[in-house]
């Protein structure tokens, strides 16, 4: 994968390793819950029937067993078939937009979901959407207004805060 | 015709000037949710869902929440047809075959014939659908009132087989995502017996995974980082629709009435049994290029090629919410969505309702008459402001919706640690997509795992642990052979398909 021509358009990743990851994905939950299942008991029990971990045992080795064909496919699959799953370019744009969202959920619980939401939309804007400064801040600064209204006041429910609210007495 | 009186009293319900001014609201926030990328029916409803909650505990309140939820649901569905046809993205996946025609027709200039077709096609297609749903609802409920454990296990079973049977995806990709499914409706305490399982001590897993948080991540953030690979831009079409095109439209949707008749039955079809509207959306196109004098010209611009998705697009979402009253099985992941909704609100979907909540249940279907001719308003008088919704730029509405479903996932049971595992679900959302893991099976599973489950131990209480009362009546031996059947299905018509090509 590193051999090959430089640029976006480029394969990040080819479909069967996609489809192994995902495979493999499938097989570790499967056993996880094939553990727990045991450790639960998968039989029968007088009074209540089926132990509480019959059910999962099954959707467990069903899960593993079709994960088990799923990569055998994917394995098998035609050298030809192996299209990229993501282009170099494809996935820079993804990233962008995933790393910042998974900091943005990580930051929620430290300064609220109002400055988070503001921050997120505004970096949003300025760095994908190459927006002069003072726009970038007054489309999210309307907006966490609307949603405040919206949320506290009319239908009532409380929006994690951090210390900016606490610190102007909305908290 | 006791349905008569029973819908006329529904009438009564839904005509309320609350429930009407919820199902104008509820249909203008639909259209918006099904132009927008990234927000759909299944997880509009899912985001809205929590806000109800308050509503739902007043006296009436519940049919009032589910008349504002379905209404969003068929704004949803028309929405869908308006960014196939200016912008040749479909909004909901059943939008797909809209596009064929109805994307030629507009970069022809006739974007508004389009548009007007394709709208009255879907209210077409949804209105034979709720008078289908009108008679034969309290039929089948009526004869659901005799199921036990097993018949309502066998229930849960023919769907989801179906869902392997059915599914254009690889059928061991479906097994494994409705497995998923199922195990993450297992996590946090056992319902029959109060043990606590798969949460590994964590204190977050006690209550379970929610759906809605699963819904808004794998329809919503999925469908966001997927967008996101097809570039930053949308182009689209003018939309105009003036009432001289609208009236030249419909002299001309007449000639199209056998295309509406098949589509519809395909459409209802499709509903009932969980497909759900794409696959019949795709059907009816194929059906209708086949027996059409034009069919040939079909893709270049045909109003009768929008005409025959659109209609059973419509009838198939509509008429899969019949399963959903009268057995608690929804046939689409919104109708999976719309269920969950009913068994937070208290409500206990099944037969029972047609009995005990009949003031719920007939408003409900009074609301689908008066939703879809609200809907047929609202979007035939402001498609260029819907429209212009998709002119956003992305980098301005790609943060603002993933906040939305953030606040969304947060306000499922007021806890961060939902928000975090949206993000999860979305990244799970995107791969599954992309690697051809069908999303409605795990969704499904997900809300009706509990139920599926305690079904099964019921039964097998009650046989003392044999299998053998799956098939201990004609009833209950049917739908599970037919099941077994429908599981089995990829591989027998493999097989045949192999053995037809030795032949030839």
């Amino acid at each position: 994968m590193t051999d090959g021509p430089e640029g976006e358009g480029r394969a990040a990743f080819g479909q069967k390793s996609a489809e192994l990851a995902v495979a493999a994905f499938f097989f570790v939950i499967g056993a996880v819950v094939i553990a727990d299942s045991l450790r639960l008991g998968t039989g029968w029990q007088e009074v209540h029937g089926p132990r509480p971990g019959y059910f999962p045992f099954y959707l467990g080795l069903i899960m593993c067993a079709a994960s088990l064909i799923n990569a055998a496919r994917a394995l098998l699959a035609k050298r030809a078939e192996d299209k990229a799953f993501v282009e170099v370019g494809q996935l820079r744009l993804v990233l962008t937009v995933l790393v910042p969202t998974a900091v943005y959920a990580g930051l929620v619980s430290w300064i609220g979901i109002y400055v988070a939401s503001f921050l997120y939309i505004a970096l949003f804007m300025r760095w994908l959407g190459k927006y002069p400064w003072w726009k970038a801040a007054a489309v999210p600064g309307c907006l966490i207004v609307v949603f405040f209204v919206v949320f506290e006041n009319w239908f009532k429910v409380s929006l994690p805060k951090g210390p900016l609210e606490n610190l102007l007495g909305l908290g | 015709m006791e349905e008569i009186s029973s819908l006329i009293h529904g009438f009564g319900v839904a005509l309320s000037p609350t429930n009407v001014a919820l199902m104008f609201v509820g249909v203008i926030l639909g259209v918006i949710i099904g132009v927008l990328p990234g927000l759909g029916g299944a997880n509009g409803v899912a985001i809205l869902l929590p806000l109800t909650f308050g509503m739902a505990q007043t006296p009436g309140g519940a049919t009032s929440a589910i008349i504002l939820l379905s209404c969003i649901y068929w704004g949803a569905l028309f929405g869908g047809a308006i960014t196939s046809i200016l912008f040749n993205i479909p909004g909901e996946p059943w939008s797909v075959a809209t596009t064929f025609d109805g994307y030629p027709l507009a970069q022809q200039g006739k974007a508004g014939q389009a548009l007007t077709a394709a709208f009255t096609s879907s209210f077409i297609g949804a209105l034979l659908a709720v008078v289908m749903i009108t008679f034969l609802s309290p039929v089948v409920a009526k004869f659901a009132l005799a199921f036990g454990p097993p018949e309502f296990f066998a229930v849960y079973l023919l769907t989801f087989c179906a869902f392997v049977g059915t599914s254009k995806e690889p059928p061991f990709k479906t097994l494994a995502a409705m497995m998923l499914g199922f195990a993450l409706a297992a996590v946090g305490t056992d319902t029959v017996t109060g043990t606590l399982r798969l949460t590994f001590g964590s204190t977050h897993l006690l209550t379970g995974f929610d759906f809605l948080v699963a819904v808004i991540g794998l329809f919503g953030i999925g469908e966001i980082l997927l967008t996101l690979e097809e570039g930053l831009a949308f182009r689209g079409a003018s939309a105009k629709i003036n009432s001289k095109v609208v009236l030249e439209t419909w002299r001309e949707l007449p000639r199209y009435w056998l295309t509406s008749v098949r589509s519809t039955l395909v459409g209802c079809f499709m509903g009932i049994v969980p497909g759900g509207a794409t696959p019949a959306s795709f059907m009816s196109y194929g059906v209708a290029r086949r027996f059409s004098p034009d069919g040939a010209k079909f893709g270049t611009g045909k109003v009768e090629g929008v005409v025959a998705p659109e209609t059973a697009a419509h009838a198939a979402g509509t008429s899969a919410l019949l399963p959903m009253i009268t057995l608690g099985v929804p046939g689409s992941p919104t109708a999976a969505v719309l269920l969950g909704g009913l068994m937070i609100w208290g409500l206990q979907p099944g037969p029972l309702l047609f009995v005990e909540q009949k003031d719920f249940v007939w408003g409900l279907i009074a609301s689908m008459y008066l939703g879809n001719i609200a809907g047929l308003i609202v979007v035939l008088t402001c498609v260029p402001l819907f429209a212009a919704i998709l002119r956003i730029p992305f980098s301005i509405i790609a943060p603002v919706i993933i906040v939305i479903c953030a606040i969304g996932s947060f306000t499922v049971k007021n806890a961060i640690f939902d928000v975090w595992m949206m993000v999860v679900f979305g990244v799970l959302g995107y791969l599954f997509k992309k690697t051809q893991y069908p999303l409605a099976p795990l969704v499904l599973a997900i809300v009706l795992g509990d139920n599926a489950e305690s079904a099964f131990r019921q039964a097998m209480l009650m046989s003392q642990g044999d299998l053998g009362i799956l098939f201990a009546n004609a009833l209950v031996g049917t739908m599970t052979t037919l099941a077994l059947a429908l599981l089995g299905w990829p591989m027998i018509s493999a097989l045949l398909g192999k053995l037809r090509g030795k032949q030839g």
